[in-house]
């Protein structure tokens, strides 16, 4: 309990951390952001207006009234984010809020199916390896994960674009569902989304499940040659109950602090997928923000990758106590 | 038994001459350390000393500590010589041979030395298909990257046809782009600054991550709790966004080398997690509590005690942070969102997609194709490059290749490597 309080505790402190970061950037920097913004608005037709005027459009939509000294304007900007205000998109002219929070689910859709379908696949995959080591197949699987794992997740989606999408028009090349389609949890609906996940997804999850299963293999091979588990056969234990309580569950447990890593680098990777998919995720607003010059909606959309992240990995890490009843003691944060 | 002893730079060959001076001085604590090293250096005995406690430990001052002790051993025994009788009879040979002595066995050091530390590497290096395939990629990029640009015209306009596809010409054996450049000569060029960019992530990376996670690790108390605490913090915020927004709002150029450091600015958080994790099991070891006992300063003993435990997981993570600079370099690049001022392979593939449609033309695809075969090769011998480096550092492997030159036999020593080289089998554990 005490552990939950302090992990909650860390990941509040890690989001607060980044946005006073993302401040930092936004309003210290000399020639950044708020010049450029300022810049900006004086360039749109804003040069015959009072500069009090000016202050106020830079505070609608960066949420930062440049009139107030440097600490009254971080309080103003923490009060507003807390309060859902990420200040307003330039180039959409909406709220950022309004533009990335509808994108997320879609990102943390992909982002969380690749994860699954790469760590499920490996993980069966790894095993089965470790199981028949040394035959043609494990050969062959263990050539085949070391390729995939030296293989970017673009290249993956840029050849999946090229030969599913455009070749063979298997898959569409962009979007997020069939437009013609209202939203709502109607089968059609569904069936379009993951119609239109499929490939974003695969591109993901296949250069993700050569890692698991390497990694999968060599930890089932050592936990194979533990004396617990030639005790466990002594015993007389069922092959299943040995394959899944003993060896699967002690191959796994290492693996899982790498899963909290590979959080952040499918989060990261989906930055380019969506954009090579044309998929409207945070992502792709993201990118979209940078070639715009749009500061706003890229902090905003910056800010809640983090927090989407962090919620992530707070979960899995609060979980790993459930996996690993060694780590529920609480007194130690470290997993040797 | 100390498991320093591996390490032992005197080996057996000289053995049987020091061992009976060295059983006439037990009293002397120093030279029974010696004499409990001569017992261990019987690779069997080390290796099973390995096995037991589980991770290898290395020392690195211990050679010079031991040193002049061998010293000191045959200027003792001179005289004890002289006086038990069990040695040369003669005062003024015992002194010479002496002298030889210790001739010899620096003579020998030397060679140990060179065995151990580059022939022995290198064999097992070149014993292993995975090694030996990673070792010739990378010195083929490199040679691409230090030389190419001398031997390759320089890419410009109108070099050739207008997208000639690959393997047609001798000219343009990778075929041209949309506006007649050759695309060999585009990727020879972009080779110096990728290897810079890859080089100075990787390195900062290893050598922040490392430096972090040791102190943290050795220290303890309240350096633990602040370090760590700034780690978690770098650890959860996710890596290519913050790249794409310091690259947007710093107003970088193109130089490759801040490039580098740009896109792996918090990977080190997550190496210095699992250092951290891995020196808290060594900085209780018997042989680390010795130097701290002897009054080494903290900084000797993380460079000579701690660091030498962990090069083989340091080596690793320094191949894995450089695959990880060219996915991440050349995944922006092809996004647009790095400033550059030369070729680069995600550029080539931005202008492929974006210029000529790339992925629905069939006649552009080549363009999009060559640079990606590219990525895969480097990232690939990369990888294969950290198993044969994991191979290097394991003890078992390395003790059986500095004796003879033998053809492996056990299976055992591979699948530690491959479980050592990815990513989550290592990771604190």
């Amino acid at each position: 309990m005490k552990y939950i309080v302090k992990r909650l505790g860390q990941s509040i402190f890690t989001v607060f951390a980044v946005v006073s970061f993302s401040f930092g950037l936004i309003r210290l920097l000399p020639g950044g952001p708020m010049d450029y913004l300022r810049a900006q608005i004086m360039e749109q037709g804003g040069s015959g207006l009072s500069p009090e005027a000016i202050n106020r459009r830079i505070e609608a939509q960066s949420g930062i009234n440049p009139d107030e000294p440097v600490f009254v304007q971080y309080i103003d900007y923490m009060v507003g984010l807390v309060q859902g205000d990420l200040g307003q998109s330039v180039w959409y002219g909406d709220p950022v809020a309004s533009i990335i929070g509808p994108a997320i689910p879609w990102t943390v859709f992909l982002t969380a199916s690749a994860l699954f379908l790469a760590f499920t696949v490996g993980v069966s995959l790894g095993a089965l390896m470790a199981y028949k080591e040394g035959s043609k197949f494990d050969v062959g699987s263990t050539g085949v994960s070391l390729v995939l794992n030296s293989t970017p997740g673009y290249v993956v989606a840029l050849l999946l674009v090229a030969y599913m999408g455009y070749r063979y028009n298997v898959f569409p090349t962009g979007g997020r569902y069939n437009s013609a389609l209202d939203p709502g949890f109607t089968l059609p609906f569904l069936r379009s989304v993951l119609y239109h996940g499929a490939m974003p997804i695969a591109s993901m999850a296949v250069v993700g499940f050569g890692g698991w299963a390497l990694s999968m293999r060599g930890n089932s091979i050592r936990v194979l040659g533990e004396d617990y588990l030639r005790v466990a056969r002594l015993r007389g234990l069922s092959t299943r109950r040995i394959a899944l309580r003993y060896v699967a569950r002690n191959a796994i447990l290492p693996m899982y602090t790498g899963l909290m890593i590979a959080i952040g680098t499918v989060f990261g990777g989906a930055v380019i997928i969506e954009n090579i998919f044309a998929y409207p995720g945070v992502g792709f607003y993201l990118v979209k923000s940078i070639s715009a010059r749009d500061y706003p909606l890229m902090m905003g959309g910056f800010i809640l990758i983090t927090v989407a992240m962090v919620i992530g990995i707070t979960i899995a890490d609060l979980t790993y106590g459930w996996l690993d009843p060694r780590a529920k003691g609480g007194a130690s944060r470290e997993s040797y | 038994m100390s498991p320093t002893d591996g390490e032992s730079p005197d080996d057996s060959e000289t053995t049987p001459d020091r061992d009976p001076t060295l059983g006439d001085n037990r009293e002397d604590p120093a030279l029974d350390a010696i004499a409990g090293n001569d017992d261990a250096i019987d690779p069997e005995t080390v290796t099973d000393g390995d096995r037991e406690s589980g991770s290898p430990a290395i020392s690195g001052h211990d050679y010079t500590g031991r040193a002049p002790a061998v010293g000191d051993a045959s200027d003792g025994s001179s005289s004890e010589l002289r006086s038990d009788g069990g040695a040369p009879s003669e005062p003024n040979v015992s002194e010479f041979e002496q002298m030889a002595d210790v001739s010899l066995s620096k003579n020998e050091r030397r060679r140990q030395w060179f065995d151990e530390k580059i022939l022995a590497p290198a064999r097992i290096v070149w014993d292993d298909w995975r090694a030996r395939f990673g070792l010739v990629v990378v010195t083929v990029y490199l040679f691409m990257g230090l030389f190419g640009p001398r031997l390759v015209a320089a890419p410009s306009p109108n070099q050739g046809p207008r997208l000639l596809g690959a393997f047609r010409t001798l000219e343009f054996p990778f075929g041209t782009t949309a506006s007649g450049v050759d695309i060999l000569s585009q990727l020879v060029y972009a080779t110096p600054a990728m290897l810079l960019m890859i080089t100075a992530g990787a390195v900062f990376t290893v050598a922040l991550g490392t430096a972090t996670g040791t102190l943290a690790g050795y220290k303890g108390g309240r350096v633990d709790s602040v370090l760590m605490t700034v780690t978690d913090v770098m650890m959860t915020i996710p890596g290519l966004p913050l790249t794409i927004v310091l690259a947007a709002v710093l107003e970088i150029e193109g130089n490759p080398i801040v490039i580098g450091v740009l896109i792996t600015i918090n990977a080190w958080a997550g190496l210095a997690r699992a250092i951290r994790s891995q020196v808290l099991t060594l900085r209780d070891a018997e042989y680390v509590e010795a130097s701290r006992i002897m009054g080494i300063g903290t900084p000797k003993i993380i460079t000579s005690d701690i660091i030498p435990n962990l090069m083989p997981y340091i080596t690793m993570n320094f191949v894995r942070q450089a695959r990880a600079v060219i996915f991440g370099a050349v995944g922006l690049y092809f996004l647009g969102v790095l400033p550059y001022n030369s070729n680069n392979w995600g550029v080539m593939m931005n202008a492929a997609v974006n210029r000529a449609g790339a992925t629905s033309s069939p006649a552009a695809f080549h363009w999009l194709l060559v640079p990606m075969v590219t990525i895969i090769v480097l990232a690939l011998g990369l990888t294969l490059l950290a198993q044969g480096a994991d191979r290097v550092f394991n003890p078992r492997v390395r003790a059986r290749h500095a004796k003879t030159v033998e053809s492996d036999d056990d299976d055992g020593d591979e699948d530690g490597g491959t479980g050592g080289a990815t990513p989550a089998a290592t990771g604190g554990f």
